[in-house]
């Protein structure tokens, strides 16, 4: 006998399965996945300006730093700026989706590609953010390559205002909506990577980036 | 990973004689206690939440075959491999013949509790295959020669920084670094080059979603991440208990789990892996294999501790036993610690090599309290020490000394002057200070604690004397 077959006869036979109850527990399995519906919610003000503020806030609660700016053409200028102000490089990698942006303008000298391992600056937007934890919600794909924001010392994830949700439940009707399934990897990040697994101290930059700094924009 | 459950009583006054440990337990209490308490303040219906939580585990839980079958279901069709393995060493077999086919020669491990019960790093070693913990804490107890972790969440809670500043030195030939930064740097720079060269990620699953077919991982340092990411395979080992429904379900447990265990409101990374790489994609494994896990769990399933499968692994009830915080993890003698260890280790090890467990607790409530899906651990280590009784494994002047004090119980007059012996006994021996130093009938017990002596008189004849005095006030 298989271990799949073992495994699951010992389970059947402690549940007491039979035709009858399996039949009813398969209903009420197929409820649960069509009737989805989220648990109790802490309270998130909804409002366009609330939300961008809750985001902006438990943000930098996880460590992020964060900069608005009112259209898509101001980001290149504030993300050279950002970069220059904490000394950073000025070449760095980004997604696709930004290649259109005038980087070259701004005195930056940007690649989209996938992220190597030299990469010292990561710069990708975001499939949308959660104001409930000051959240990015990543979705994995050709143009959004996952170690983007990974790799480099430095990762700058653009968001746009309108696409700040509430909730974590709220990201996943949109990517039903918007994908229809799952990419291979959704990627949750809250702050720049840390351990506190030496006395419970807690220090930025484990193994992924030191810094995270959002880049809003509103219009 | 070999059980030294036997040993708990040598093993936890070792711990306790132990200077430098108990210096470092000292150092780390109530850190996570006190980031809990202010993190689930954000939860405005704690209670709703567990409950709801408690739910979502039960509802999997009561129809387990069921929603096994339909997680494999979803997962094959993302395009992962679905395999099952009964015990550790079907695990330690399954992970080497995937190596083995892909050609692999180095495994880059997150953080994977069922991999320590598989004792997975020495069958890899022993196939010539070169497994790497990355998570830091990990990292730490793997180049002092497979130390064993003594926290699940925070493996190396029992080591100072003196004692990292003191191995890194020496396992890595650096000059001697006493900041956390330089350490922490000191072995993302080791780490990353292993990344970069490894052939197969490994890692656990909090989570398996049957609606996606995805395995959930909460993560801080990004290495779950690069493990998942970076190289061209991809195994996740969990038990068969991980499944739950929906997203929504995950978004509810992913409330309580980071709060619980380390007191954020969420951990730095969530990433929830569905399938493998489409060709165009720059990055992530181009095969994903998930090897789902009994090793003594389906052997729980509708029993009388089948409540302990909702257990989400959050550590929240051994950062809150006094118990465990007084002796750490290592004195529980196998891969669990703490009150869920102390019933895991029983129901997946064998009841026989881990007698003192169940009875390594005040059953204070502590655990039960913090408990983010509710299970009632004192109630379950309550019905072992039943079974051990029952099984005639405690010893005999306990099970005997039971019986009478039965006997005795259920005759009143019988136990009233017992007890009022008793209590002028004891108050007899403890003399003028008002303190036992040593029973002798429990001298293991007395040997560690003073015991504050009775006052003379018994319960019984204090709320008599009560009880008269109110009559005759009334009058």
């Amino acid at each position: 006998m298989s271990s799949r077959e073992d495994i699951l006869g010992r389970v059947r036979a402690a549940l007491h399965r039979n035709a009858g109850n399996a039949a009813v527990a398969r209903e009420v399995m197929a409820a649960a996945l069509a009737n989805r519906h989220p648990g109790p919610q802490p309270a998130v003000v909804s409002e366009p300006r609330a939300l961008l503020e809750r985001f902006r806030l438990k943000s930098e609660v996880a460590s992020s730093t964060v900069d608005v700016v009112a259209t898509d053409a101001d980001v290149p200028a504030a993300v050279a700026k950002y970069l220059g102000a904490m000394r950073l490089p000025t070449s760095a990698v980004a997604w696709a989706s930004l290649g259109a942006l005038d980087w070259v303008g701004a005195g930056l000298k940007v690649e989209t590609r996938g992220a190597r391992d030299a990469d010292l600056v990561g710069i990708t937007g975001c499939f949308c953010a959660v104001a409930e934890t000051g959240t990015l919600m990543m979705c994995s794909s050709p143009d959004t390559p996952a170690a983007v924001s990974l790799l480099p010392e430095t990762h700058i994830a653009v968001v746009r205002a309108s696409r700040i949700v509430p909730y974590m439940e709220d990201a996943w009707n949109l990517a039903r909506a918007e994908l229809g399934s799952l990419p291979r990897a959704v990627n949750f990040i809250s702050g720049p990577s840390r351990t506190g697994d030496i006395e419970q101290t807690i220090v930025l930059g484990a193994h992924g980036p030191y810094r995270v700094h959002l880049m809003i924009v509103e219009g | 990973m070999e059980i030294k459950s036997m040993r708990f009583k040598a093993n936890a006054e070792a711990s306790l004689a132990n200077v430098v440990l108990q210096g470092n337990l000292k150092n780390a209490k109530g850190k996570f206690v006190t980031k809990r308490a202010e993190a689930i303040k954000e939860i405005d219906d704690f209670e709703g939440t567990r409950d709801a939580a408690a739910a979502i585990r039960n509802k999997v839980i009561d129809n387990l075959d069921l929603w096994l079958e339909r997680f494999e279901n979803r997962a094959q069709e993302t395009g992962a491999q679905v395999m099952w393995a009964k015990d550790g060493a079907e695990v330690c077999r399954l992970v080497t013949e995937i190596a083995r086919k892909h050609k692999v020669t180095k495994v880059t491990k997150s953080k994977s509790m069922l991999s320590e019960e598989a004792g997975l790093n020495q069958a890899l070693e022993a196939a010539g295959i070169q497994p790497v913990e990355t998570d830091l804490g990990e990292y730490i107890l793997q180049v002092d020669n497979n130390e064993p972790p003594s926290h699940i969440i925070a493996p190396a809670v029992h080591k100072s920084l003196d004692d990292v500043a003191d191995l890194f030195h020496k396992v890595h030939g650096t000059p001697r670094k006493t900041e956390i930064p330089a350490l922490t740097r000191e072995a993302r720079e080791v780490l990353r080059g292993h990344f970069l060269t490894a052939e197969m990620g490994l890692s656990g699953g909090n989570f398996l979603v049957a609606e996606t077919g995805s395995v959930a991982l909460v993560t801080n340092e990004g290495n779950g991440r690069m493990v998942t990411t970076l190289p061209k395979v991809h195994v996740v080992i969990t038990g068969i208990e991980k499944v739950i429904p929906t997203l929504e379900d995950l978004s509810t447990l992913m409330r309580l789990l980071p709060r619980s265990a380390t007191g954020q409101s969420i951990s730095n990374y969530f990433s929830i892996l569905t399938g493998v790489k489409k060709p165009e994609e720059h990055d992530g494994p181009e095969h994903l294999y998930f090897i789902l896990v009994d090793a003594g769990r389906a052997d729980v399933v509708g029993g009388e501790f089948h409540e302990m499968l909702r257990c989400i692994r959050c550590g929240a009830c051994m950062n809150h036993c006094p118990v465990y915080q007084t002796i750490g993890g290592h004195a529980y003698g196998w891969v669990y610690p703490g009150p869920m260890g102390s019933v895991l280790t029983p129901l997946y090890a064998g009841i026989e090599n881990s007698i003192d467990l169940p009875h390594a607790a005040t059953l204070c409530n502590q655990c039960g309290v913090v408990c983010p899906v509710k299970i009632p651990l004192p109630d379950l280590l309550r019905k072992l020490r039943e079974k051990q009784t029952d099984a005639g494994l405690r010893p005999l002047t306990e099970r005997v000394g039971l019986r009478v004090w039965a006997w005795v119980a259920q005759r009143p007059v019988l136990y009233g002057l017992g007890a009022r012996l008793g209590a002028r006994y004891l108050k007899w021996l403890a003399g003028e200070d008002k303190s036992i130093r040593l029973l002798p009938a429990v001298q293991e017990w007395t040997r560690g604690r003073d015991f504050p002596a009775p006052q003379g008189k018994t319960f019984r004849e204090l709320y008599a004397a009560r009880q008269k005095s109110a009559k005759e006030s009334q009058q």
